[in-house]
């Protein structure tokens, strides 16, 4: 039973970095219907910068300032390149995002090499929290789940409380009719976008000491980004929220069990072969869980799409 | 006027012949490994470790034979088996007769078995195969042949070094043993589960399994049944990212005992380990830098600095397999008779410069030499890694490990054909 305490935080904090990853990403698929293939690169300037202020002033300011230079960026990109091939149509614009993916990938190997770099959490933070039952659950963890969860009550405050949010969320639907009423919608789509790529930064910074920095870390996180938002729906923040959580949850639990597939086989009746090197399914009754934990969340987007296309909180569209 | 003429002809011929000493043919040695895509960084270390061994260990010396400098060519083989046959002709074509290659023993066997086909049908062409890394144990047992050499130990004598370290520790009751799915993690976990059986009744392994290679983002889970487990040591085989993933996480989620590794160390690993790995990692490996290193040692390692301040010298046995080609051709007294060179090769036994005799035993062409385990730490660091303060340092020495393996290398000799 601790376990599965425990296992729930891992997943908690495993789905909350993930959200801050398709949050941003959904955010910005809504305003522009531009799937942003870059959006995990930005997540890996996001802890190269970090780790590149740190080491002169120090985590804190990393965490900082290293958002709004990826920001900043985020936002360059939108006016200078995207508002720019967005004329010739969606994709030309996927191209535009998936070369600068492979851009920044480059740029990361020739700036900082190709082999890790030593990014720390802050010693500050380097104790145990608390444990369970011999679990120890790191402070730094704990630290992650609050940065992330005060991001999301910001993020929500603003886009459904506030006169800016909702002069977003018109624009996403309606920028016409926006624009008519005299607000300057390209720029609260650079904002927008500038946002969004400022919260994969963040994710990045305090991603980037626990899961190690090195230019291979866009790569590993990227497919799994785009799983989280198909799963939520689209354009949907709340959806991002739940499937990243969901998809944190079931990766970690099915790491944590060594759930054997012979189990579930025989579970619903069917039996084992008498010899399993003579069944053409050898492999699949060898199966166990951890084995295919990280390919779960692609079997769960499968299903989702063939029941729910419009994902579990989207709207269909026309 | 005739004086003049006879010195005139007298210095043109001296020119000649100086000019003749100084066109002797290089001694070329085609390095076929990752110069380019992910595994680069790794590669490139490595040509860099060679041209050095070759520069400071032979040409400063004045060569070999009669003033034949040695030539490190670097080939770029992309990791790939395939590229890799086609570097392997390209480098025959310049007339090559020396190969080393190391990273993946996936390259190594496409390697070695071209090589062997080549040589049996290009008398006049054969080259030598010198592995300095590549340790999948088939190498020097069912698919050995004349041609290859290995360096390095294989995984096999590796997991000897482990796990003595292990028995002998009396803390170490349980362990816990975890890979990357695919042949080397398995290999590792196979050879951990028959050295321990063998040597402890009372160890006991309370866990083995492999994770998805290159794609786990999060070890947390991992690290959870770990500490559940109970274990007191944990070994592993994983390398670059998975390695330092599983590590972290291992040490932050509140695992104490010690880590046993293959490749936790350079490359940037150990800089990012840190203060943390400090106390965990230990590493198996061969030649001593640290602590206290001769001042032989010191000099070779500061005169690569020199070329390369951010490199690391974290192979010692490519100084070793320089060293030993360089004594080989010496004894055969010639360098383009490889059958000599490699008669010359077996069985030799080598002072290496980091301490001790490296073995090459002539029965499956496998080095047999002190295996150290190395522990992370910044005490009694001369020569750290990657910039940091961080290096390893030998804590455990086991000499001339695995002497007597057995191998099931049946060899064919190239006069016995």
């Amino acid at each position: 039973m601790d376990l599965i305490l425990v296992n729930l935080i891992d997943g908690l904090v495993t789905g909350l970095l993930l959200f801050m990853l398709s949050a941003g990403l959904t955010l910005i698929f809504s305003m522009m219907g531009v799937l942003n293939f870059a959006h995990a690169s930005f997540y890996m300037l996001g802890a190269y910068f970090a780790y590149q202020i740190s080491i002169a002033l120090g985590f804190w300011m990393g965490l900082l300032l290293a958002p709004l230079i990826v920001g900043l960026m985020g936002a360059g990109v939108e006016r200078y390149g995207l508002r720019r091939v967005h004329q010739y149509g969606h994709v030309p614009e996927l191209i535009f995002t998936f070369g600068l993916a492979l851009l920044i990938e480059e740029l990361v190997q020739f700036v900082w090499g190709k082999n890790h770099v030593p990014y720390n959490a802050p010693e500050i933070l380097e104790f145990t929290a608390f444990a369970i039952a011999g679990n120890s659950i790191p402070a730094y963890k704990v630290f992650m789940i609050f940065i992330s969860v005060g991001i999301f009550i910001g993020l929500l405050y603003v886009l459904t409380k506030t006169r800016v949010g909702m002069i977003i969320q018109a624009a996403l639907s309606y920028p016409r009719t926006v624009e008519a009423l005299g607000h300057n919608v390209p720029l609260i789509f650079m904002g927008v976008f500038g946002v969004g790529t400022a919260l994969a930064g963040v994710a990045g910074v305090i991603a980037g000491p626990v899961l190690s920095t090195f230019p291979g870390m866009a790569f590993v996180l990227g497919p799994i980004v785009f799983v989280a938002i198909v799963i939520g729906g689209l354009g949907s923040l709340w959806g991002a929220l739940v499937a990243s959580l969901l998809i944190g949850w079931i990766t970690t639990f099915a790491k944590s069990y060594n759930i054997e597939m012979e189990a579930i086989l025989n579970g619903i009746g069917i039996a084992t072969p008498e010899s399993l090197s003579d069944s053409p399914f050898r492999d699949v009754w060898s199966l166990t869980s951890p084995q295919i934990a990280d390919i779960l969340p692609y079997i769960l987007m499968v299903l989702v799409l063939i029941f729910r296309p419009a994902g579990l909180f989207g709207k269909r569209t026309q | 006027m005739k004086n003049i003429t006879k010195i005139g002809a007298v210095s043109a011929l001296s020119l000649i012949i100086g000019a003749s000493a100084a066109f002797a043919e290089n001694i070329k040695v085609a390095f076929i490994d990752p110069l380019s895509g992910p595994f680069a960084s790794t590669g490139t270390n490595g040509l860099h470790q060679f041209e050095h061994a070759a520069d400071y260990m032979v040409n400063k010396d004045g060569g070999l034979l009669d003033g034949q400098m040695m030539e490190v060519v670097g080939f770029d083989n992309k990791i790939s088996p395939k590229e890799s046959l086609i570097q392997l002709q390209v480098a025959i074509d310049q007339g090559i007769r020396y190969i080393v290659q190391g990273n993946s023993s996936g390259v190594a066997n496409a390697l070695t078995e071209a090589i062997d086909k080549h040589n049996r049908r290009n008398p006049d062409s054969r080259v030598l195969f010198l592995n300095y890394a590549a340790v999948d144990p088939a190498l020097t047992n069912d698919k050995c042949n004349f041609w290859h050499f290995r360096f390095d130990a294989n995984a096999d004598l590796k997991m000897d070094a482990i796990t003595d370290s292990i028995t002998q520790n009396p803390d170490v009751s349980k362990v816990y043993v975890i890979g990357q799915d695919y042949s080397f993690g398995k290999a590792v976990s196979a050879a951990a589960n028959r050295f321990l059986s063998e040597k402890s009744e009372t160890i006991e392994i309370v866990g083995d399994e492999l994770h998805p290679i290159g794609k786990v983002n999060d070890f947390t889970p991992y690290s959870r049944k770990i500490v559940a487990s109970g274990a007191d040591a944990v070994i592993t085989g994983n390398w670059g990212a998975d390695m330092l993933g599983l590590g972290k996480s291992i040490i932050e989620n509140g695992f104490e005992g010690p880590i046993y590794t293959y490749y936790a160390a350079g490359s940037g690993i150990t800089a990012a380990f840190g203060e943390s790995g400090k106390g965990s990692i230990r590493l198996v490996g061969e030649g001593k830098i640290n602590p206290g290193p001769s001042d032989e040692v010191t000099a070779y390692y500061n005169a690569f600095l020199e070329k390369h301040p951010d490199g690391n010298l974290d192979q010692t046995r490519i100084s070793n397999t320089i060293g030993m080609l360089a004594q080989a051709i010496e004894e055969a007294g010639t360098a383009d008779d490889v059958v000599a060179v490699a008669n010359a090769l077996e069985g030799m036994e080598y002072q290496t410069i980091f301490g001790g005799t490296v073995m090459m035993r002539a029965e499956d062409h496998q080095a047999i030499q002190d295996l150290h385990i190395f522990e992370h730490t910044n005490e009694d660091i001369a020569f750290p890694y990657d910039g940091s303060e961080y290096g390893v340092k030998v804590v455990n020495t086991i000499e001339m490990a695995g002497a007597d393996s057995e191998t099931t290398c049946k060899m064919r000799r190239p006069n016995e054909s």
